[in-house]
């Protein structure tokens, strides 16, 4: 399984994904440079976190129309894997490949801290080995995290099972005040229809080693690889 | 040539008239204004160092593991094993936050993240001191909440964890916010980069942002109180991009790499004058420089414009003639401007041309420390304030009752100098770089990871400056040895340290006396630890026009080392029936408390009891008992006393404590008086014996750690977790987002 984790200009958490993949999973793992086109054989393609362009428009507004982009575009609709994280998600959203929005957090601010989610459907490779029941631990740190989508998109993301994860309280409870930024039904993440691309605000890269005291993100990732 | 300038002129731009009596004995004629401009700016306190190097130099500056001696380098260089050393430095941001705190803050931090990369260092971690008025203030809420949005804003981006710091409110911070922004990098050993030039021919090129108007004598300006107008020096403000910084850090350390370079500085203060100069007197060379080369953000900028301009995100790289393809090839990648602007000389002067015509003529050496720089030894007189705060007694204020005691006991956990600073440090990226390994469990100090080692920087950022207004020298003495606790008792070795030194206006003789007594407190305490100052910064005129200065504010910033994460000890109490001891030794002492200094509204008080030698044998008994793992948990008493320190501890994982007091002192100076030395322990029973056999210095059963959540003193629940909790985290977001 060859990973592929594309550096924007601004991307800043490209090293701690390719550490995670690397020292965690133990798998090959390149960075693809995004005014490239090349995917290099990569199996699955990760949009890391970080401030693409420096975000000045729309998070991830401008890093869509990097060279790479199109490729990773062609690349999933022919089912290949994509994975974006925090502003990795905003591209996703931003290049259509997958649905709704990110906004700003209805607090206004930018808001690091551990939060709890849950998964929403273990239909996925990246939740198949994870239990609905226990919450894991995992941070965010975002601006703009505030998962948006029209009432019809939303009821088709429940219809077709492609909410990933949802905000929850340290007892699984997915509820209003255990909301970080305002994300329409506790939304943390979510896959595409074909169930290969998918986008999520925590950063479990983040919380995949006993160093930073958390190993609950490690869990997503060996989820991920025992599925394929 | 442009006109000559005059002493009228000169004392316009902040020169006297001997100084620029001074000048013209340097050039040996009068200079003319883009000459006078650049003295102006080169022999400003800010770069100069002039009314403080004379006592710096009293600091120590010698430990086996410095690579790079104070002055040296544009950051201590510190040997941390694995081949590998860590670069770091603090530096302040005062007056820009004050007019315009978003970006005032935000380049702090962009500043001193290029100190730590220009030498080579990647950046992995910053933390940030602050300091405010009355949070309550409408003024205070605006400076407070521009100052952190600026910081997470540039911070964020630029993609290093800002994993630590403090803040701190007090009214004579009203008119003067301080905001210290620190960073630490790592670089292997034999890879740094210095600001140094030399070498007949070699090109001088610039990277990074055009330049434009901004920030123009905004050295001069932070060299001067901040006047009742200020907002009119608004120019003197820079602008910064944490986007352009981030691609400029990728592309340093690569142009660095690549081995083309023979001397780096960024361009902060004074901007390309600065960088010209002190690379050029370093290296005892001189260049041509045409400034109609480098690249502008607006048409039609006068010469001494383009030199003194402090826009952000630039560098000044002297390149191995032949090698500028590589530089521009690099720079293309990240897309970067890139230009080269001039070449070095022999002639030890600095020679700008603009449009073809030679617009200024200096020696280098003439600018810089440590050079021609002046140096000036300053008047100094002990206040009146002082002997007046000595005076004070215990008795003066009657012992509280019990129920007084509970009331005590809740306002100071939410009292914002003591309750969570979660409002500020949650708008701060503190887990990017996966290396932070405090984001779960807090430390007394932030616990980074150095990535391919087993090695983790330990650093505090620390300062209670009403204790150095109470005495500076031991105010001092007690915010180096804060510093070291807080490295000692998360796990780590001090081994260096940085300062921001904030005053007044060094031309008062009370302030400057300040400043005399914490350089000697400082000298005094670091050659105890043998924590060596390896740089800093200097803030002079953090004083309004009315003449009222900001408490002496000698922030101390430790850096330590620790190897293994099982070494890590964290604050939060683990287990029930843990037992709670106190290293130490407690005093009937309430001198300079939050307690005496908010509740009880006696602010003329001396600085709280402490003895340099009995602290150092704590923490070095502290580090023994630390290898033979007997602590659950260790949290240092410092700002509300034992009672914050043990509520600090229990609320984490919501436990509650039992605790006897000692009946020789008086219950108000054991729960909530400051005296220094004292650590909060948990450790498991059955490790009892063991501890009690083997600890060398003082201490106290105070009790254990209980699942009842109640906070028990004495049998009686002066608080129970959960109220705590609630309390300590409510505090500071009901008082800033009202």
């Amino acid at each position: 399984m060859k990973f592929g984790v594309v550096v924007f200009p601004g991307s800043n958490c490209d090293d701690d994904m390719v550490w995670a993949i690397g020292e965690v999973l133990k798998q090959p793992v390149v960075k693809l440079w995004h005014k490239e086109s090349d995917l290099q054989g990569c199996d699955f393609i990760v949009l890391p976190g970080g401030f693409s362009y420096g975000d000045y428009l729309r998070c991830g507004a401008i890093a869509r129309f990097s060279p790479i982009m199109n490729e990773i575009i062609r690349f999933a609709k022919k089912g290949g894997y994509v994975w974006g994280i925090c502003n990795g998600f905003q591209i996703l959203t931003e290049s259509g490949l997958l649905p709704g929005a990110l906004l700003l957090n209805t607090n206004q601010k930018y808001i690091c801290k551990n939060v709890y989610i849950k998964p929403a459907t273990t239909r996925t490779l990246l939740t198949q080995k994870l239990s609905p029941y226990r919450p894991l631990k995992i941070p965010i740190a975002h601006g703009e995290g505030r998962y948006y989508a029209p009432i019809d998109t939303l009821k088709e993301l429940q219809d077709n099972d492609q909410i990933l994860f949802q905000y929850c309280n340290p007892y699984g409870q997915v509820i209003e005040e255990a909301n970080p930024n305002g994300s329409m039904l506790n939304i943390a993440g979510i896959c595409n229809e074909s169930r290969n691309v998918f986008g999520m605000m925590p950063h479990p890269e983040r919380a995949a080693h006993k160093i930073l005291g958390n190993t609950d993100g490690a869990k997503v990732m060996e989820s991920l690889l025992a599925g394929i | 040539m442009e006109s000559p300038a005059n002493y009228e002129i000169a004392q316009e731009l902040g020169l006297l008239p001997e100084e620029f009596d001074e000048i013209k004995k340097h050039l040996g004629r009068i200079p003319n204004l883009v000459e006078l401009n650049i003295y102006a700016v080169m022999w400003s306190e800010h770069c100069c160092y002039k009314n403080s190097i004379a006592w710096l130099k009293k600091l120590p500056k010698d430990s086996p593991r410095l690579l790079a001696k104070a002055g040296e380098e544009n950051a201590g260089l510190v040997d941390i094993g694995d081949n590998l050393a860590c670069s770091f430095k603090i530096e302040s941001h005062n007056h820009p936050s004050a007019i315009e705190p978003f970006q005032g803050a935000a380049t702090g931090v962009g500043g001193i993240n290029r100190d730590i990369f220009t030498m080579g260092a990647r950046p992995i971690a910053q933390l940030n001191s602050l300091r405010f008025g009355n949070p309550h203030s409408e003024r205070t809420k605006r400076i407070m909440k521009g100052v952190v949005k600026g910081i997470s804003h540039y911070g964020n981006a630029f993609g290093v964890p800002t994993v630590g710091g403090e803040v701190f409110f007090d009214e004579r911070y009203e008119q003067n916010p301080l905001v210290n922004a620190f960073s630490a990098g790592i670089v292997k050993i034999g890879k740094t980069v210095s600001a140094i030039s030399y070498g007949v021919g070699n090109p001088v090129m610039i990277i990074g942002a055009a330049t434009g108007k901004d920030g123009i004598h905004g050295a001069t300006f932070a060299s001067d109180d901040l006047s009742e107008d200020a907002e009119k020096d608004l120019p003197a403000v820079q602008v910064g991009d944490p986007f352009l910084e981030k691609l400029l850090l990728e592309a340093t350390l690569e142009i660095i790499e690549s081995g083309c370079v023979i001397g780096m500085q960024d361009m902060g203060a004074a901007g390309i004058i600065c960088s010209t100069s002190e690379m050029s007197a370093k290296g005892k060379h001189g260049m041509i420089i045409h400034l109609d080369q480098v690249p502008m953000r607006q048409p039609n900028m006068k010469a001494w414009e383009i030199l003194l301009s402090e826009s952000q995100e630039r560098m000044l790289v002297v390149v191995k003639k032949g090698k500028e393809h590589i530089v521009k090839q690099i720079c293309e990648k990240w897309d970067l401007l890139c230009a080269q602007i001039g070449e070095v000389t022999d002639t030890k002067r600095l020679q700008f041309y603009y449009h073809g015509e030679l617009v200024a003529d200096v020696p280098a050496e003439s600018l810089v420390l440590g050079g021609g720089a002046p140096v000036y030894y300053r008047e100094y007189k002990e206040p009146a304030y002082y002997q007046e705060f000595k005076k004070f007694d215990i008795n003066q204020v009657a012992e509280p009752s019990e129920e007084e005691c509970i009331k005590i006991a809740e306002y100071l956990i939410s009292h914002p100098n003591i309750a969570s600073k979660a409002w500020v440090y949650e708008q701060y990226d503190s887990m990017v770089g996966t290396a932070n390994a405090n984001s779960v469990e807090p430390c007394d100090a932030s616990v980074v990871h150095v990535k391919g080692t087993n090695k983790f920087l330990v650093i505090s950022l620390d300062c209670n400056a009403r204790y150095v207004n109470a005495d500076p020298e031991v105010g001092t003495q007690i915010a180096v040895a804060e510093a070291a606790r807080n490295v000692t008792v998360s796990g780590g070795e001090p081994l260096a340290i940085t300062n921001n030194l904030n005053f007044g206006n060094p031309y008062n003789p009370e302030v400057y006396w300040q400043f005399v007594g914490a350089i000697m407190g400082m000298k005094k305490a670091c050659e105890k630890f043998q924590t060596p100052v390896t740089g800093g910064n200097v803030s002079f005129y953090n004083q309004s026009a009315d003449g009222t200065s900001v408490l002496p504010t000698p922030t101390i910033g430790m850096l330590g080392l620790m190897t293994g994460i099982e070494n890590r000890i964290s604050i939060p109490f683990k287990h029930r029936k843990d037992l709670i001891y106190l290293l130490g030794k407690p005093h009937n002492d309430i001198a300079s408390s939050e307690y005496l200094y908010s509740y009880i509204g006696i602010k003329a008080s001396p600085a709280p009891a402490f003895d340099l030698e009995y602290e150092y044998q704590l923490q070095q008994e502290f580090r023994r008992l630390a290898s033979m793992r007997l602590f659950v948990s260790a949290h240092d008493v410092s700002d509300g006393g034992l009672w914050i320190a043990l509520v600090e501890s229990a609320i984490h994982y919501k436990f509650g404590f039992h605790i006897e007091t000692p009946r020789h002192i008086r219950k108000d100076a054991f729960l909530f008086g400051e005296s220094q030395s004292r650590i909060v322990v948990s450790i498991l029973p059955e490790n009892q014996e063991l501890f009690e056999k083997e600890c060398k210095v003082d201490f106290i059963l105070l009790g254990e750690v209980t699942d009842s959540t109640g906070f028990v003193v004495d049998g009686i629940e002066y608080c129970y977790a959960s109220k705590a909790k609630q309390l300590y985290e409510k505090a500071l977001p009901k008082i800033l987002e009202n």
